[in-house]
């Protein structure tokens, strides 16, 4: 077990050294600065604010910097708002976004379990229909298009809730929702299929040979054994939300880091760019860290020391 | 048991011997693969109507190349933001009007527009033909979807039947390269390729295809590995088969199931990821237009003029259903074990 941690915290190293390192060989390879009125400007003044912004270095240096920055939480100074240090910008808009994505988790991953299981018990019934059709449906409307129309129909229309901004926990309702829509469907999708192998599984017809109730079957057997397999999607799921968030904290004015992102990319601040990516890729990959080791703790079936091949 | 019966020679008829030959033999006749996961599919009607509303939309968007009722590019300013009109038909929300300051008010007759003019479904800001748009639309968004998915799927089938076949230590060389990638977000590898190639539909397209092919190189990879234990490819191998054609002849037929369900499930995924970057901002840029970008303008006017975002919206979404609905028909038709 020791030993599987450490492997996979070296890889996760690397994974992030080569993230930073193509991160930032890519930004450089962009044309940009943070000059605005270059024409205006005599070449000392240039001189003068690139160097502020260590871009008088050689590449190089630069990326040493960067790197050594990096794992001292610095990121750099924002090209957008002059004077702000990335990190300050990061970590006054991650708290949204966390907050966000772990309502949306709870309420995608918990409703999808029941509806899904539901589909799985009364297969082949109206129930399992409904279900499937509605899961499709969160499948395949896309994450914007549901947030516009619950922005535009619940918060404008009915008035029952704020349409934008940020200010407690009602503003978070309609964001949490329209997050929440996909992976509410994906776990619904999954635990059906999970469920309905595990109910034709040889220990189901010995639990209710036994004479165990209908639900007994169903809770203590059936789905215990399909919630174990849930943790392998947690992952994507977090993948899911992170990508939704970008645009649904637009269409919401969420101060979070997914508008962050978006607006960094409209005006090229590529420092921000840069430390949004490292972000949004550590969160990632200790997502999926704690998912292998909470799935290897939780399924006896999984031995983490056999996983060679 | 003592009795014995006696039985004279011409107590026995003899049959005509030509006509019962096939007695024994199975009626059904011999079903390829193909033809079986068709016969299997036809008994979904989910599937095929998702199969039929595809074909349909593929051949409007494809089709609209040819014959549109209006330039998708032409602008008209005088008749801008007008609202759906169809010839003789008088229900509100199809008949030219719009609800202006609480009252209804004929938007065609205030633009001046002849009793002639209408627009199916109505026009937007700059006065271009809404369905000439979403036909257009579509077929970008089609398009990109299709040849991201084709790269895809030509780079990820090979990686997968290479890092398989091979085995050992390439295979887990390969193998750390998939998880490396596998645990950046995959919009963020998308938003940094289309930085450095600039917005566009090329871009899009590389940076879809990009990001998307580990799954399927993962899948391929995992089923190479079981299929080169299997006798048949020992058998070629000690025929004295070359690899290449070992892959060609025994691995990509075997296969064939896992690439088009896989196939199948990337393309509305691609059609997703290229309306979102459209969405935000740094996908498709103008003149050219994908569903993505008809979003972005519609949402801007969705107080007032809902149709211009509610049909590229509907458009989307039952694309979105007809291939996942689809996808899961051939699913089940392909692999009848499978899960699902």
């Amino acid at each position: 077990m020791a030993k599987y941690l450490i492997k996979r915290i070296f890889y996760l190293l690397l994974t992030l050294f080569i993230v930073i390192t193509v991160t930032f060989f890519m930004m450089k390879l962009l044309p940009g600065t943070p000059l605005t009125n270059q024409q205006k400007l005599s070449p000392a003044q240039q001189h003068l604010i690139l160097k502020q912004y260590g871009l008088t270095k050689p590449v190089w240096q630069q990326y040493l910097i960067y790197v050594a920055g990096v794992f001292h939480g610095n990121f750099g100074t924002s090209f957008q708002f002059s004077d702000q240090p990335v990190s300050y910008l990061i970590s006054s808009r991650i708290g949204p976004s966390l907050l966000l994505g772990a309502q949306a988790m709870i309420l995608g991953v918990i409703p999808g379990i029941l509806v899904g299981a539901l589909g799985a018990i009364k297969k082949n019934t109206w129930v399992d229909s409904t279900t499937t059709i509605v899961s499709i449906l969160g499948i395949s409307i896309p994450s914007f298009v549901l947030a516009v129309l619950l922005q535009y129909y619940i918060g404008l229309k009915l008035g029952w809730l704020p349409i934008a901004d940020w200010g407690g926990f009602a503003y978070t309702i309609l964001p949490t929702i329209a997050l929440a829509a996909s992976p509410f469907a994906d776990t619904a999708r999954f635990i059906r299929t999970e469920m309905v192998d595990v109910l034709n599984s040889d220990y189901i017809e010995l639990a209710k040979a036994k004479g165990l109730s209908k639900w007994g079957v169903i809770y203590h057997h059936a789905l215990r054994n399909s919630l174990i397999p849930v943790v392998t999607i947690i992952g994507p799921l977090a993948v899911n939300i992170m990508t939704g968030s970008m645009v649904i904290e637009n269409i919401f004015s969420v101060p979070g880091i997914g508008e962050q992102f978006v607006k960094s990319i409209l005006t090229n601040d590529y420092p921000t760019i840069m430390a949004v990516t490292i972000v949004y890729s550590l969160m990632l990959m200790v997502v999926l860290l704690i998912t292998d080791i909470v799935y290897g703790i939780i399924d006896p079936r999984i031995r983490i020391t056999n996983t060679s091949k | 048991m003592a009795d014995e019966v006696k039985l004279p020679a011409d107590a026995f008829e003899p049959l005509d011997k030509s006509k019962h030959l096939d007695s024994e033999k199975i009626s059904a006749p011999n079903l390829t693969f193909m033809q079986d996961a068709w016969r299997r599919l036809k008994k979904n009607k989910g599937a095929i109507i998702a199969m039929t509303l595809l074909i349909i939309f593929f051949v409007m968007a494809f089709g609209s190349a040819f014959i549109s009722p209006h330039n998708p590019n032409a602008v008209n300013p005088q008749y801008a933001n007008l609202p759906p009109k169809w010839p003789g038909v008088g229900i509100n929300g199809f008949n030219g009007t719009l609800v202006q300051a609480g009252s209804r008010v004929d938007a065609y007759k205030a633009a001046g527009a002849a009793s002639s003019v209408h627009y199916w479904l109505g026009t937007d800001y700059l006065g271009r033909d809404l369905l000439s748009r979403i036909l257009y639309g579509t077929r970008i968004s089609l398009t990109v979807a299709v040849v991201a998915t084709l790269v895809d799927l030509l780079f990820g089938v090979t990686f997968g039947l290479f890092s398989g076949w091979k085995g050992g230590r390439i295979d887990n060389f390969m193998q750390r390269i998939i998880e490396i990638i596998m645990s950046i977000p995959t919009l963020v590898v998308v938003v940094l390729l289309i930085l450095v190639l600039k917005p566009g539909m090329m871009s899009i397209t590389i940076a879809i295809a990009f990001s998307s092919w580990t799954t399927m190189a993962r899948l391929i990879r995992a089923q190479t590995l079981e299929l080169k234990e299997q006798e048949y490819v020992l058998a070629a191998k000690t025929l004295g088969e070359s690899s290449i054609k070992i892959a060609f002849k025994h691995l990509l037929p075997n296969l064939s199931s896992i690439i088009i369900i896989q196939t199948m499930f990337t393309i509305p995924s691609a059609i997703f990821f290229e309306a979102f970057l459209s969405y935000v901002g740094i996908g498709i840029s103008s003149p050219k237009a994908s569903l993505g970008t008809l979003l972005n303008d519609g949402q801007k006017n969705f107080q007032f003029l809902p149709y211009q975002m509610w049909y590229p919206a509907i458009v989307l979404s039952i694309i979105m259903i007809a291939f996942n609905v689809f996808a899961d028909g051939l699913r089940d038709a392909f692999d009848p074990q499978s899960k699902g």
